[in-house]
């Protein structure tokens, strides 16, 4: 076989690869959207029946307002007059600051917690009990330490998702092989780079995901935390259209607040993927 | 890449784990020449991987002093690396960025660190492996990337502990075939801790048998073969024997049960029938 011979079939069997490799990612799009749009569609189905059932009933009526076509129809009004984007826009400000505050303590802690064995032994008892306190019980000491309610809503999710942060960043530390750091001394590393360059990618699969499970905790949190005296965000605008009887209003907030979730939990499953080095 | 070698001078070193404990070895005295290969040979427990991490500076010698090139030695340095057992590869590190991550700790600039990574990539042959990720190398390509981590530093001392003990015996033989020709066409000293006799001979200028508790140097042997060092020649055959002796009458003087000393030969005899 001559070389011009080869080099085509060799540019030919690249090209038949390539298609493959096309195709199978085309075909694993498709999978993924029959999965996502068939799932959420059975989900709004049993919705749908639920309240059709119920409002056979013409006592149950007024029940047809909780129905997924009236949430749907909502959702367009609730955008286009603001409420949605100012409630994603405060309520965002109150989980992101109580996010940051939760990483900056849980991450450093949780590397002393799985660095130091004596820190770990006596910071474990407090720590285990402080972690089973419901984060909302917090809210009346919240309320009066704190003079504004934004301040107090942001702790409240603070001290919720410090715990799954820390713990993650402690595990991930003790998975951490201890040759690494004798390697890098040994190859001349200084203590600031074993943090950046051994500890930090060493764990930010972990750390990640406690963040991860930190933004779930953070997220429910966030809501009820609102019914308290703030009068924007998502749990003020559910509290409010509950007092109003605006019921398709209510839905339609709870449909919002479900997808926002699911939106962010898939940023960090993403970042997740792309941090992690676990084969 | 311009690496020389350096003159080690170690005198009256000793080591114990704890204050009260009995030392691991004492009063040990090493000297090694610029450029030399050396092998340290011994059972588990001698005391002879304690004595290569004091070397590197990994750990602090209870007694004696070291000198390289009349420089005091008291920690860890790139200018004496230590290959392990594992290759200890940091997995969310490309092949290349693995290599250079020492040059990156000393803060040398990118366009540099990159062209002196692709020449110790090219030393130890793995130069079309630069942007592949670590886990999908085999463990002697692992072993094989170490090495690379190790020599693009440029050091003057290569400390080996056991680093091919891990690997079928293909690799293996490879893999000391090629460091001792690397360390030989650069110029830079070996000391090789291991238990295969087979390995000291074959990557060694001079062997030293260690044994007892604590432990001490109790034989020295010159390695005085021509390179490259094939396992069927007749003169590594017969160096082979001599050591293997040296190390059963070092290992009885020691007390080791007769099933103990067996196992370096047959270490070695497995190694010879692979390759």
């Amino acid at each position: 076989m001559s070389q011009d011979t080869t080099i085509v079939a060799g540019n030919a069997a690249t090209v038949a690869v390539g298609r493959s490799r096309s195709a199978a990612a085309a075909s694993g799009t498709l999978y993924w959207a029959w999965n996502f749009f068939g799932g959420l569609g059975i989900l709004f189905a049993l919705w749908w029946l639920a309240i059709y059932v119920t409002t056979l009933n013409p006592a149950m009526s007024h029940f047809a307002s909780f129905g997924p076509g009236p949430a749907f129809k909502e959702i367009g009004h609730l955008w286009n007059n603001g409420l949605i984007p100012k409630a994603l826009q405060t309520s965002g400000a109150r989980l992101g600051a109580g996010l940051a505050i939760a990483i900056a303590i849980g991450v450093p802690v949780g590397i002393l917690i799985g660095r130091s064995r004596r820190f770990r032994e006596l910071s474990n008892s407090p720590f285990q009990l402080m972690r089973m306190i419901s984060p909302l019980s917090w809210e009346p000491i919240a309320v009066i330490v704190f003079v504004g309610w934004d301040q107090a809503i942001i702790f409240l999710i603070a001290i919720a998702a410090v715990w799954p942060v820390m713990f993650s960043t402690a595990a991930g530390l003790s998975k951490v092989d201890p040759a690494w750091f004798k390697v890098a001394r040994n190859l001349g590393a200084k203590p600031w780079h074993v943090v950046t360059q051994i500890i930090v990618p060493a764990i930010a699969f972990d750390v990640l995901t406690g963040i991860r499970l930190a933004l779930g905790v953070g997220w429910i949190v966030l809501v009820p935390s609102e019914f308290l005296g703030v009068t924007s965000g998502f749990g003020y605008t559910i509290e409010d259209s509950r007092e109003s009887l605006e019921y398709e209003k209510l839905m339609a907030m709870l449909l919002v607040i479900g997808a926002v979730g699911y939106v962010l939990d898939s940023i960090c499953l993403a970042l997740i993927k792309r941090y992690s080095w676990h084969k | 890449m311009a690496i020389r070698g350096v003159n080690i001078n170690i005198q009256g070193l000793g080591y114990r784990y704890s204050s009260r404990g009995k030392p691991t070895f004492s009063n040990l005295m090493l000297e090694s020449k610029r450029g030399e290969a050396l092998a340290i040979i011994g059972r588990s427990g001698c005391g002879k991987s304690t004595l290569l991490h004091i070397i590197a500076g990994l750990n602090r010698p209870t007694e004696g002093t070291m000198h390289f090139d009349d420089k005091k030695i008291e920690g860890p340095s790139s200018r004496w690396v230590m290959m392990f057992q594992a290759p200890h590869l940091f997995p969310w590190m490309k092949v290349s960025q693995n290599v250079g991550v020492g040059l990156g700790f000393a803060g040398w600039p990118e366009k540099e660190k990159r062209e002196r990574v692709d020449e110790a990539l090219r030393l130890v042959e793995l130069q079309d492996y630069a942007e592949t990720n670590v886990q999908d190398l085999s463990g002697g390509q692992q072993q094989r990337v170490a090495l690379a981590r190790s020599l693009v530093m440029e050091p003057e001392l290569l400390l080996l502990d056991e680093p091919f003990s891990a690997l079928d015996a293909f690799t293996r033989a490879s893999l000391q075939r090629d460091v001792r020709s690397i360390a030989k066409r650069l110029g830079f000293n070996l000391i090789i801790v291991t238990h295969d006799i087979d390995e000291a001979v074959l990557m060694a200028d001079r062997a030293l048998i260690m044994a007892g508790a604590p432990g001490k140097i109790v034989h020295e042997f010159e390695v005085p073969l021509d390179d490259p060092r094939q396992r069927q020649d007749p003169a590594v055959q017969a160096m082979r024997a001599r050591l293997l002796d040296a190390f059963h009458s070092a290992a009885q003087v020691a007390g080791a049960p007769k099933e103990k000393l067996d196992e370096a030969d047959t270490e070695s005899n497995s190694v010879s029938q692979h390759a």
